[in-house]
């Protein structure tokens, strides 16, 4: 049974999204970093870049099997985890924690509304499995 | 077996193949042949290749040099040659390890920091280092020295014909004979990379250095092209010119001309482009206990994961070939490599002396060169060493007109360790009675 | 029961660097024999080398030989049993290939020599082209791709230049139609292929028999921007595409053309041939059906078969007879072809590969070719019979040369594709091919080839039975292999994360 914190945004994509005012973090679950196995590489975009709403903004590898991620929410990329280069594997120590990925400047607050809540993420994993 | 599948005949087992497309009648090709047959049918072909028996001076791409006996005997041996891709990695280590000193071979010679477990040839490879520039800076237009082999050049042209990459051919110093970047070339903000064959297709040596500057001064990078192998004995490495992608042909470490293959290709980088590499890699890798093994990995940049976002098609490569290139490198050894680059200058200076101080005879490129040089006769060349050939039984290089229509009087020779004094003489005696001999 | 596999005595061999010794030579080349000139007067220092190849290795030569002796010792291969690898087809190398490769007369011949002077070598190619044609029903030829895939991307760069040709140029790099269909059990080459000459892919799925979905190709065909569709016959699953002849029918209909990948014609030849059923353009591993060396990946040869209509775009030169007969027969190369894609690599190919290939063609005969096809498919029957009981067959139709079964049942007790694979290395087989095609979980595609006898095959099945029976009863065992081989299932994931892909002189410590 994967962890699905309380608290966050969900995407269908498996990414989650806190929100903290006008900038939201963004991460894979742990359901989606359960799925992939070792993670070995993410590649993650430069500080300044921007995204549409569900538009990829990079990719994680395992050994085999490459990924793409999709922000939850369009915006701008203020910040990114450069710790990743050297630890990828904090995506599946910590998901939710200090294997985020990436922060961006929310750019239409109003896409939050379209992302899923902790429960509705966790009935459409159950469903997907079926 | 058939009975145990409950089938009454071998046709039986194709019933799933629609009538109407089996083929009806056996196939039109010859019945077979014994081994005594067969090995007379291929010695009758084989001894219509006058030119395999005879000294040459030809190089262009393809270099005679003298392979250890022992290259050619350990590729033989079964666990080497009928083994796959290593898949597996416990029951491949021979394999991969093999590629792992290959790699760090590679890397040894061309100065730089990873290399790939091989590509098809030196043509593919400069190739893919184009599409590679594209990928690693976004940008769509390439360089290429119009003196790189004049195969290579059509092989890019093929590659990128579709492949969002624009190849502007740079001009040479007729003088010189090596590249120039003029004005007209544009080397700006919008150029991937500039790629330059040193030695050249004319057997000058590129100012890499200079080039590599210039590139960088745009952010573009510079690829090195290496046709003969043997130039990293004495030259000194692309990497350490500042070379961002060296690429190279491995003919000439042990591996039979046969005609132009199976041959092998160098791809080689820096360390941060390592993930835009195509190829496949072998790294370092250690099981439970600790022991040290080795794997293919990085394998998502490749076409069985990444599909049509691969860094490349590539699956099968040149991996027998590598490895008889990895026995040669490790059998010549430090100061073996030196010393066949050493005896290829030495002797391509002493023929080039000599040619030059014969009458009607001259050397139209200034820059240096290390093995291979062209000459200018003075009637057309073709003609020349067809004679030479017939008369003196040697083969006295390639006739520029070959690729260069214009340049009718022009000849490339290449010397190597494989070159006896007496058989330099014997070209030299040959050019000059071709010329006494009405020309 | 009696195992193949013992535990055999290895031994330790580090890197050749790590071996190497100051002062050792392995080689010995003549003295120069021309008046030496002074370095400085040779080249200039500053073109000269300056790190005195540092790092390079020095061995003897008896060093040498017991270092690729020592490590080729830990390689599984096809001399010493079966390799099931699936669209691999692992069949016997013969070494009388391997003599005729190595004919001085063929050996020594420069490429670039005059062709009055290498006429044998335009003969074999010439003879080579003309046993393909007639294999494959595809009367234009080439031989210069280098491999499977190289041919692929040749293939594919016909169909975008035919179809340029036909229907005017697109915009910029973008073709007029720019659709290529691949169905979702293709090899990862394929759509790779497809990409590099400008074309967009659209997977068409695969029905419950594993056979491509006439109706969706039907669908896909429908929008009018098919340029073609890249199929495998037999297809990954190892069964026989039915419909091809139809298939070939919709795509035609539509505007495009099929290209097939030839991986699996062990299943075909002297049986059916893929220009008879509607194929324009095909490429043929020499490496895999025509048993030219695998090599530890490499080299392969991978020519270009294609209709009349297409021969113009096939790469050049083109090895042509012009004239005479038998052996008064004279041969040239001609690139007088404007139409063609051009080059796709220097000189004309692994023309030592087309050497061996010969060689096989005329080893077998017509009849012998039929006979391998028979058995290769005869082979992977009785495979796939003896194992109906015990694992998860997920396609009813026939399997041809090669035979696809899943880990469903053995997966519900925690023991994965992976883990059978790494037990049937203990029981002295190289695994099959695992975890491919992708659309089944947990794929195992066995593809035993016509170099089988009897026994053995009974042997794997024999194998295969019993790791499934452990699966169940002893689940450790499995889930631990392999336990015989001189190392275990490496740490892949921490190879990838921080990758050491050379040695440098300062990792001598990380010693085996």
């Amino acid at each position: 049974m994967s962890n699905i914190p309380d608290g966050l945004h969900y995407s269908k994509d498996h990414e989650w999204l806190r929100v903290e005012g006008e900038t939201g973090t963004v991460g894979i679950t742990d359901h989606a970093q359960n799925s992939l196995g070792d993670v070995v590489y993410v590649e993650l975009p430069k500080v300044g870049d921007s995204f549409g709403g569900h538009e990829s903004f990079g990719s994680v590898e395992s050994v085999k099997a490459v990924s793409e991620l999709f922000l939850p929410v369009g915006g701008e990329v203020v910040e990114v985890n450069e710790s990743l280069q050297d630890e990828p594997e904090k995506v599946n120590t910590d998901p939710y924690g200090e294997g985020w990925m990436v922060r961006v400047r929310i750019a239409d607050a109003s896409q939050i509304d379209g992302l899923l809540s902790a429960k509705e993420y966790e009935d459409f994993v159950q469903t997907d499995a079926e | 077996m058939l009975g145990a599948l409950g089938l009454d005949s071998a046709a039986g087992l194709f019933d799933s193949i629609p009538e109407d497309v089996r083929l009806a009648r056996p196939l039109d090709t010859p019945p077979a042949l014994s081994e005594i047959e067969l090995l007379e049918r291929f010695e009758q072909m084989a001894a219509r290749n006058s030119a395999a028996r005879r000294p040459s001076f030809l190089g262009a791409g393809a270099y005679s040099h003298y392979a250890p006996t022992i290259v050619d005997s350990l590729i033989q041996r079964s666990e080497f040659f009928t083994a796959y891709t290593p898949y597996q990695p416990e029951i491949s280590q021979g394999t991969l390890q093999a590629i792992f000193e290959f790699q760090t071979l590679v890397c040894q010679l061309t100065g730089m920091d990873v290399a790939n477990a091989s590509m098809y040839d030196g043509s593919t490879a400069m190739a893919e280092a184009v599409l590679m520039a594209e990928r690693v800076t976004r940008r769509r237009r390439v360089l290429v020295s119009g003196a790189v082999h004049p195969e290579y050049l059509k092989v890019a042209e093929t590659y990128v014909a579709h492949a969002g990459v624009e190849l502007q051919r740079l001009g040479f110093d007729e003088e010189t004979g090596r590249t120039e970047v003029g004005e007209g070339a544009a080397l700006d903000k919008t150029v991937a990379a500039v790629v330059v064959q040193s030695p050249n297709f004319f057997g000058s040596i590129e100012d890499l250095k200079g080039l590599a500057e210039r590139a960088h001064a745009v952010g573009a990078l510079l690829v090195a092209v290496v046709t003969e192998g043997a130039s990293f004995g004495l030259l000194r490495s692309p990497g350490a010119c500042g070379a961002d992608v060296v690429v190279a042909e491995g003919q000439s470490f042990g591996v039979p001309l046969s005609f132009g293959g199976p041959y092998v290709g160098l791809f080689a980088t820096r360390e941060q482009y390592a993930r835009q590499l195509p190829g496949r890699l072998a790294g370092v890798a250690y099981d439970k206990e600790g022991r040290r093994g080795f794997v293919l990995t990085l394998a998502t940049r490749e076409q069985h994961i990444r599909r049509e976002k691969a860094t490349s098609n590539i699956c099968t490569n040149e991996g027998l070939i590598a490895l008889a290139a990895t026995i040669y490198l490790t059998t010549m050894g430090r100061r073996g490599l030196q010393e066949v680059a050493a005896q290829c200058a030495q002797k391509a200076a002493y023929a080039r002396r000599r040619i030059a101080a014969l009458e009607g005879f001259s050397l139209p490129h200034s820059a240096p060169v290390f093995n291979e040089f062209v000459v200018r006769a003075p009637a057309a060349a073709e003609g020349l060493l067809r004679r030479l050939a017939a008369e003196r039984n040697v083969t006295g290089g390639l006739p520029l007109s070959r690729y260069f229509p214009g340049r009718p009087n022009d000849f490339l020779v290449c010397v190597t360790e494989t070159n006896k004094r007496a058989d330099i003489d014997a070209l030299v005696e040959g050019l000059k009675n071709s010329l006494e001999s009405g020309g | 029961m009696v195992l193949k596999a013992t535990p055999h005595i290895t031994q330790n061999e580090a890197l050749s660097f790590e071996r190497s010794q100051t002062g050792r030579r392995g080689y010995r080349l003549p003295a120069l024999d021309v008046d030496e000139t002074p370095a400085d007067e040779l080249l200039p220092a500053e073109l000269r080398r300056d790190d005195d190849l540092e790092g390079v290795p020095e061995l003897s030569e008896p060093d040498v030989v017991r270092h690729f002796t020592r490590i080729s010792t830990w390689n599984y291969n096809i001399d010493l049993g079966m390799y099931p690898l699936g669209s691999c087809t692992m069949k016997y190398n013969s070494r009388l290939n391997e003599k005729v490769a190595r004919i001085p007369g063929f050996a020594n011949l420069h490429p670039l020599a005059a062709e009055e002077d290498a006429q044998g070598a335009l003969e074999v190619m010439h003879e080579l082209q003309e046993h393909l044609a007639e294999i494959t029903g595809l009367p234009g030829v080439s031989l210069q791709p280098a491999a499977g895939a190289h041919g692929e991307l040749t293939g594919v760069m016909m169909i975008r230049a035919f179809l340029d040709a036909r229907d005017g140029a697109g915009e910029g790099d973008q073709p007029k139609r720019d659709v290529m269909l691949i169905p979702d059990s293709a090899h990862g080459t394929n759509p790779a292929s497809a990409h590099l000459s400008g074309f967009k892919v659209k997977t068409i799925r695969s029905t419950d028999e594993g056979l491509t979905d006439l109706s969706h190709l039907r669908e896909l065909c429908a929008s009018g921007d098919v340029a073609g569709l890249m199929l495998t016959n037999p297809n990954t699953t190892g069964v026989f595409e039915r419909n091809i002849v139809e298939i070939c029918r919709i795509i035609h209909d539509a505007g495009g053309l099929v290209y097939m990948d030839g991986a699996n014609m062990n299943a075909l030849v002297g049986v059916a041939r893929p220009g008879d059923m509607g194929v324009d353009v095909i490429h043929l591993n020499l490496h895999k059906t025509f048993s030219t060396p695998h090599g530890g990946g490499g080299p392969g040869s991978g020519p270009c078969c294609c209709t009349a209509e297409l021969d113009p775009f096939l790469p050049v030169p083109r090895v042509v007879k012009v004239g005479g007969e038998g052996a008064g027969a004279r041969f040239a190369l001609d690139s007088d072809r404007p139409q063609s894609v051009g080059r796709v690599k220097a000189f004309y190919g692994n023309f030592g590969m087309h050497l061996r290939a010969l060689s096989y063609i005329l080893t077998h005969g017509n009849d012998g070719l039929r006979e391998a096809t028979e058995a290769a498919v005869l082979n992977a029957r009785f495979i796939a019979h003896g194992l109906a009981d015990t694992f998860d067959k997920p396609f009813g139709p026939p399997p041809m040369h090669e035979v696809l079964f899943t880990d469903k049942r053995q997966s519900r007790k925690g023991v994965h594709t992976l883990d059978i694979a790494k037990r049937l290395i203990d029981y002295g087989f190289h695994p099959m091919t695992i975890y491919f095609p992708l659309i089944v979980q947990g794929a195992m595609l066995i593809e035993p080839t016509e170099s089988v006898g009897r026994s053995e095959l009974q042997q794997f099945v024999e194998a295969m039975k019993e790791i499934a029976r452990e699966a169940l009863e002893d689940p450790e065992t499995v889930l631990n292999a392999p336990h015989t081989t001189r190392i275990g299932r490496l740490d892949e994931a921490a190879a990838a994360r921080r990758p050491v892909l050379r040695w440098r002189p300062a990792e001598k410590s990380a010693s085996a």
